[in-house]
């Protein structure tokens, strides 16, 4: 496993693929960062964290795309599935490459928070609560991106894919305030991974959001999973 | 070593594999021989633990590939029909990661430098895949199936892309591979098998048509001699005087020529042996003969003998 981690992290530095994702996430969160803060003369940042959302429909499949589409297209899947290497492990390593990748520049993108100080008192515990909030989210939205890669070798139809998915997602929770049936809520609200957030931007550790961004990553994950066993079937 | 137990793939109602069932022994080389589209490749796949089967079972040193597939892989060295290659890595990134995944013991600097030695890719080794030619990237996969010294190699198609000495060469490694590996290699050239192998497969439309010692099948398919003969002489009566030496079953003119001389294509009875004869009879007439070529048979000849042999 630690070999096609190691593995995916070196395409994503060898290729352009990796550079582009910083470069893209920096400059879209430094935009967003800008604008939500400075712009609006105020230091709390979940506003910041709220828009990014949407930038990472956009961002995260750059991420995941590749992941096993491209090993299916060039047929080097042949390689991992016929060296002693389990499915999930397979399936983990990647996924893991392509969140360190994620919460990398994540991490990275937090140094747009020290002129903040300067100018006034940001709430640092909401700001880590924000944090948590959207690596978790990310996490999810990765999740998502490794499953539809493994669905097809095109990596265009496997980003668009993944967008499609995140935005459903992402959409569910606005339109769940203009429904009436209860019964479409509560489906709604399952699948709304945006509204989940919301304790952790007042600095709170919601645990039960928490363990559904996990099941969320933890379901997407085994049906990538199922969707490699099942093709040997096929 | 590798035993296969009446496999079955099947997809919907096209039977890629049918009920096929062989062994090979350890330290044996097995060509696996048929047409594209005969089977060769699903085998392989499903014995590599690629594909699953529909139904029947493949056992590699006594362990099931689908019951557990992560023992029964670590026996088995294998080269898809298309090699696995990381375009973006170096020869020398690949074989590493190949070492990695595979979980490889040996002593990585010495058994990565011994097989780029083998394999003749030592002097490429720094360069990116992705600007390697065909015949190199083919050595490359070749390499890949070798690390970590597997008892077991499987090779679909191992010499297409080469030129011709590079072919041998790889025949040569073949060989060399079989003192103290197991071998299984798919091909659909008849000399490529009959030059490296021990035991022949012959694979058609899903089923095993034939598995017998090469020199067996070499045996059958030399039975029927033909010849291409070069005879400078008036035409006519060449081919009359070439129609009666006894044992020749049809004379044709295959439209080759060269000044006053034609190629003509004679067919002899199984066991005569016409050559003597015919260099008599045109000695004889004062017509030279200028070149005797025997004709080979190629594979969709040899199937169409081995299947008229199995029906008798």
């Amino acid at each position: 496993m630690l070999a096609i981690y190691k593995k995916e992290m070196r395409t994503y530095f060898t290729t352009p693929l990796g550079y582009v994702f910083i470069a893209v996430f920096l400059a879209v969160s430094g935009f967003v960062f800008a604008f939500s803060t400075f712009q609006t003369q105020t230091s709390d940042v979940s506003g910041y964290f709220q828009l990014m959302i949407f930038g990472y429909i956009v961002i995260i499949p750059l991420l995941t795309m590749r992941s096993f589409a491209e090993e299916r297209r060039t047929r080097t899947e042949q390689l991992l599935m016929t060296s002693p290497v389990t499915i999930p492990a397979m399936v983990f390593a990647k996924f893991l490459a392509a969140f360190t990748m994620f919460a990398g520049t994540v991490l990275l993108s937090c140094v747009y928070y020290l002129p903040l100080f300067g100018y006034g008192e940001p709430n640092v515990g909401r700001a880590v609560g924000c944090l948590i909030a959207m690596l978790l989210l990310g996490m999810c939205f990765i999740a998502v991106g490794i499953f539809v890669s493994t669905l097809t070798e095109s990596t265009v139809t496997a980003s668009i894919g993944t967008m499609t998915i995140l935005l459903v997602f992402v959409v569910a929770a606005i339109f769940n305030n203009l429904i009436d049936s209860y019964v479409i809520r509560s489906v709604l609200s399952w699948i709304s991974v945006y509204s989940r957030y919301v304790n952790f931007t007042y600095g709170i550790f919601d645990i039960a959001a928490a363990v559904y961004y996990v099941s969320i990553t933890a379901v997407f994950l085994f049906l990538a999973i199922r969707v490699y066993e099942r093709r040997r079937y096929a | 070593m590798i035993e296969i137990n009446h496999l079955v793939k099947n997809y919907g109602s096209k039977f890629a594999v049918d009920d096929v069932s062989f062994k090979v022994g350890e330290g044996e080389i097995v060509g696996f021989l048929g047409p594209n589209g005969a089977g060769k490749s699903t085998t392989m796949n499903i014995l590599t633990g690629y594909l699953s089967s529909t139904s029947g079972e493949a056992k590699v040193g006594g362990i099931d590939i689908l019951e557990n597939p992560y023992e029964a892989k670590k026996l088995i060295g294998f080269l898809p029909e298309q090699p696995p290659l990381y375009i973006d890595m170096t020869v020398q990134e690949y074989l590493n990661f190949v070492y990695d995944i595979k979980a490889c013991k040996l002593n990585r600097e010495k058994h990565l430098e011994e097989i780029r030695k083998v394999t003749k890719i030592d002097d490429v080794k720094n360069r990116l895949i992705r600007n390697l030619s065909k015949g190199y990237r083919q050595r490359v996969g070749i390499a890949q199936a070798l690390v970590g010294n597997p008892p077991v190699i499987i090779f679909d198609e191992p010499t297409v892309g080469l030129d011709p000495k590079q072919i041998i060469e790889i025949r040569n490694l073949i060989r060399s591979l079989g003192k103290n590996h197991t071998v299984v290699l798919s091909t659909h050239i008849l000399s490529e098998v009959q030059s490296v192998c021990d035991r022949i497969i012959i694979i058609n439309e899903g089923k095993i048509i034939a598995d017998e010692k090469t020199e067996n099948i070499t045996q059958a398919v030399d039975q029927n001699r033909r010849y291409n003969v070069k005879i400078s002489g008036p035409q006519r009566e060449v081919l009359a005087v070439l129609g009666a030496i006894p044992g020749v079953t049809s004379v044709e003119l295959t439209g080759e020529r060269e000044l006053d001389s034609y190629v003509y294509r004679l067919e002899t009875e199984r066991g005569v042996d016409v050559r003597k004869p015919l260099f008599y009879a045109m000695a004889e007439k004062n017509w030279p003969i200028l070149g005797l070529e025997a004709v080979g048979m190629n594979l969709e000849e040899v199937f169409v003998r081995i299947t008229e042999r199995a029906g008798n």
